[in-house]
């Protein structure tokens, strides 16, 4: 174990960072570390966890907006949004079960520093689209605010929005704003049993295409998961699921849109709200694959008409089971025979004009010997250690859990 | 021209004019250099057009290969670089350098592909913001986001200056509707960023690309989303006796949870101008109008359309009128969208500001406006993106009278610090430019600057591209590069360690 700070106020990390970079120190960035299993293994001797910077600093809900420390958990900011009838509508993942760390560990940070999105990312975005403010330290120890607490803002480069996705390689945030939303009154799930993987392509993207403003759209494969398809009554059945949400009378006019539009792939059957709700959750966390063990476990980007060709190569690689979320855009393919083919998987993606494929679990070795994120062409990784020398000179965070010299 | 200091030009530069002309010419044949003083004349202002340049030559190149090759040899040879879209910033982010190349990339105004089943087009960046919905609206979809420069504004300065648009309260701004960009930096390396597929691989170097003012690299080729368009798009007219009864009903609407496609508010001189000027049925007998638009099927804009009214009357409207067709609907937009040279025919100039401040500041920065209006002795019309607390006043002046213009200036800089004041920003979608670059330090501190200044430094380590815009000093980037750190042993027993 190695050894952990936990600074407490902004200053207190820009002291801890100050001293890193002076002495070339390198550290383990983490909000709680309910996520540390992802990425390239980082080994340095310290650590630096933001869970003592923690609390919501200001909510105003007619203003849609809230501010909250960094390692404020990100349960606490949706007990209080719920409280007000506000969301998130990026939908967070909650990837606790899948990588064994619980759920409901993850904290602010660290939902926008890896900036994975749910099944909403189709119609609200993910945590990039969502972030205004950011207050923090960067790899020179110097503590800097970017952006703002309003959403139409212009002023200087969006270096809010880039720290999404950085994966504490860039600079440590002490406090973000976020853009909320009023959540929807209610929601219903449209399923359609028994499609295809090419059917289910076919029937998402006409629904995605209406004017129905579907907000998530997955195809489960047969045995995806035993106990949901007999909560559903789909044994031996696929189920493409289409959710939508709002008012009443706008959700049950929609309904029948799409029940019209997809007449022609079959029967429908309508989940109401808490049945729709447990099986967006289930989705989210990827329940289906928590008793995978290390089993690798990959998080693909495609253009969602392109999904059918990647998954049957998949399939051909030994992958055992594959979730295909926004409406075939993301797919989450699990290999438990043993395998794990990430070029071969790469080179499916880059035949299917182009994507990119995350490892989001698997072996400790795994991910120090294989490229857990997508590599880059040579000219835009000279970019990415161009932007990561710059932020962070000495290479004191989180050297390597991208990258390798990012 | 007032006072904005531009970086001092470079005399080498100016001597080798006739070699870098020679140059350009050998890497793009036939017209696509431009030397010739009447024919630089259309080059040298864009929609800010208080301040003009005429710019060292200008080039029109017609492929990614010539436009690479035209930034290597400005990489090479250390020679400034403008790069230009439609030239409608209203910040001076077109604004020619004395000595440097301007690149027009108009000629990159091809519509590439365009895949309704994965709802995504791929345009090359001189295509216009309306050009792309044009392209796609005989199968129902639309693309989003629509500054009221979408006639003319190119797709490649929407992404230079992150545009929003009336409807970005719904739909989101530029960045939030952009797949995917091919770019060159100004060493000639073409880069490629997203695609039809959704997030990044690794940074987001889309985010940073997107507001980044032409500063970071030149955009060749754009892929955005196109979304439906919904069933049911009614607008309906709201009148108030003042604008802080106005402000308030929109702060309530949005606190009630309704998220209209759009939300607008103009106040009595901008009402009159716009009616005079497009007969738009706009009532003159309002202080504040609200213009609010609400979407989707049709029941469900019923019922919205009725809880507004409601939450309209609470706060005292004395006028509703709801617009019963497409071309009612287009015909109440159309007062706003022309808002701006409406303003024009009333005044002989008008400077248009753009900041932002938080929803519930507005009947508090209205009120103030209108002594800073007193204090300097001039007119402001105003009209607002009020979903999303944006701001457009337009000060009235008249340049030929001495000492106007910088009374203008003044009263916009007043204006933008009151916006920072109650926790807004300077711009909201216009950009930095050179308008508002003096002001950044209200904003922000030394510090924050030098970081932005350093990701400017990871792409454009020579400033080479677009020099004199956005930051008020420019910082050396090996100057930006040195740590001044105090090594010494672990110092914080006072920080928690486990």
């Amino acid at each position: 174990m190695s050894d952990c700070f936990k600074p407490e106020t902004q200053d207190e990390l820009a002291k801890v960072l100050s001293w890193a970079a002076a002495e070339e120190t390198p550290m383990e960035i983490i909000g709680s570390g309910s996520k540390r299993q992802l990425g390239r293994p980082v080994q340095v001797a310290y650590t630096l966890s933001l869970e003592n910077l923690s609390g919501i600093v200001d909510y105003e809900p007619a203003e849609l907006v809230l501010t909250a420390k960094a390692g404020t958990p990100i349960a606490e900011i949706e007990a209080l949004l719920s409280e007000h009838g506000q969301e998130l509508a990026f939908e967070p993942v909650d990837y606790g079960g899948v990588l064994g760390t619980g759920y409901g560990k993850g904290t602010l940070a660290g939902v926008c520093a890896t900036n994975l999105a749910g099944s909403r990312r189709l119609k609200a975005g993910a945590a990039r689209d969502h972030v205004l403010g950011i207050h923090g330290v960067s790899g020179r120890g110097e503590i800097f605010k970017a952006g703002g607490r309003v959403v139409k803002n212009v002023t200087g480069y969006d270096i809010a929005r880039a720290f999404c996705s950085s994966w504490g390689t860039l600079g440590v945030a002490s406090e973000l704003t976020l853009k909320v939303m009023p959540a929807a009154a209610l929601e219903e799930t449209v399923v359609v049993k028994g499609l295809s993987g090419a059917e289910a392509s076919e029937a998402m993207s006409a629904a995605m295409g209406s004017s129905a403003e579907v907000s998530s759209a997955a195809f489960l494969p047969l045995q995806y998961d035993d106990r949901l398809s007999a909560e559903l009554g789909a044994i031996d059945k696929t189920l493409t699921v289409l959710r939508l949400e709002g008012v009443e009378k706008s959700v049950n006019y929609r309904v029948e849109t799409l029940r019209s539009l997809l007449k022609p792939f079959g029967s429908i059957d309508v989940l109401k709200n808490e049945g729709s709700r447990a099986l967006w959750r289930s989705i989210r966390r990827l329940e289906a694959f928590e008793e995978g063990g290390e089993a690798p476990l990959w998080r693909i980007s495609v253009a969602p008409t392109h999904s059918e060709s990647v998954v049957q190569r998949l399939q051909q690689l030994g992958a055992s089971k594959v979730l295909r979320d926004w409406a075939g855009g993301l797919l989450i393919a699990e290999f438990n025979g043993g395998d794990n083919p990430a070029l071969e998987i790469r080179q499916a993606i880059a035949q299917a004009g182009g994507g990119h494929a995350t490892l989001i679990r698997g072996s400790a070795s795994d991910r120090g010997s294989i490229e857990v994120f997508q590599p880059q062409d040579p000219a835009l990784a000279l970019l990415t250690r161009s932007l990561k020398k710059q932020l962070d000179p000495k290479g004191i965070l989180n050297p390597g859990r991208m990258y390798v010299g990012v | 021209m007032s006072g904005i200091a531009m970086p001092k030009p470079s005399q080498e530069t100016l001597a080798n004019r006739a070699a870098i002309i020679r140059a350009l010419q050998e890497i793009v044949p036939g017209e696509g250099v431009i030397h010739d003083d009447t024919e630089l004349r259309p080059y040298e202002t864009d929609a800010l057009t208080a301040y003009r340049q005429m710019p060292l030559v200008v080039v029109l190149p017609e492929t990614v290969e010539q436009l690479s090759k035209v930034l290597k040899y400005c990489y090479d040879n250390d020679v400034k670089v403008v790069p230009r879209g439609a030239g409608t910033s209203l910040s001076g982010g077109a604004l020619p350098l004395e000595d440097g190349v301007l690149i027009s990339m108009m000629k990159f105004n091809r519509v590439l592909d365009i895949d309704f089943a994965n709802r995504a087009v791929v345009v090359q960046p001189g295509v216009t913001n309306l050009g792309i919905t044009r392209a796609v609206e005989h199968e129902g979809f639309y693309y989003a986001p629509d500054p009221s420069s979408q006639i003319a504004c190119s797709i490649g300065g929407n992404i230079a200056e992150n545009s929003g648009g009336v409807h970005s309260l719904k739909y989101g701004l530029t960045t939030n509707n952009v797949l995917g960009l091919e770019m060159v930096l100004i060493t000639g390396e073409v880069i490629r960023l997203g695609g039809k597929h959704l997030d990044s691989e690794g940074y987001d170097f889309l985010a940073l690309m997107t507001g980044s003012e032409g500063l970071l690299g030149v955009v060749t080729e754009v892929t955005v989303r196109i979304l439906q368009k919904p069933e049911t798009a009614r607008a309906a007219l709201v009148g108030f006796p003042s604008s802080e009864a106005a402000g308030q009903c929109v702060a309530q609407i949005i606190g009630a949870g309704i998220i209209p496609g759009g939300m607008e508010l103009m106040d009595k001189l901008a009402i009159d101008a716009a009616e005079d000027f497009v007969h738009a049925g706009y009532p003159k007998d309002v202080e504040a109008l609200m213009i609010i638009e609400l979407d989707g099927p049709e029941a469900e804009v019923d019922d919205l359309l009725a809880a507004v009214a409601k939450i309209a009357e609470e706060n005292q409207s004395s006028y509703l009128r709801v617009s019963n067709s497409e071309e009612e609907r287009a015909t109440f937009w159309a007062g706003r969208k022309s808002a701006f040279p409406a303003v024009g025919r009333i005044s002989p100039d008008y400077l248009c500001m753009d900041g932002t401040i938080p929803r519930k500041a507005l009947p508090e920065v209205l009120g103030r406006m209108q002594e800073l209006g007193l204090k300097h002795g001039l007119r402001c019309a105003n009209v607002f993106h009020a979903g999303d607390g944006n701001l457009h006043p337009l000060i009235l002046y008249d340049a030929n009278k001495p000492g106007e213009l910088q009374a203008a200036e003044d009263f916009g800089a007043d204006i933008l610090k009151l916006c920072v004041e109650v926790g807004g920003v300077l711009t909201g979608e216009h950009g930095v430019g050179i308008e508002k670059r003096d002001l950044m330090g209200e904003m922000f501190s030394e510090d924050d600057l030098k970081l932005q200044q350093r990701v400017k430094c990871a792409f454009d380590e020579k400033h080479l591209l677009n020099p004199g815009k956005v930051f008020p000093v420019l910082h050396r980037c090996a100057e930006l590069g040195k740590m001044h750190v105090h090594k010494g042993a672990l110092p914080f027993p006072d920080i928690p360690r486990f």
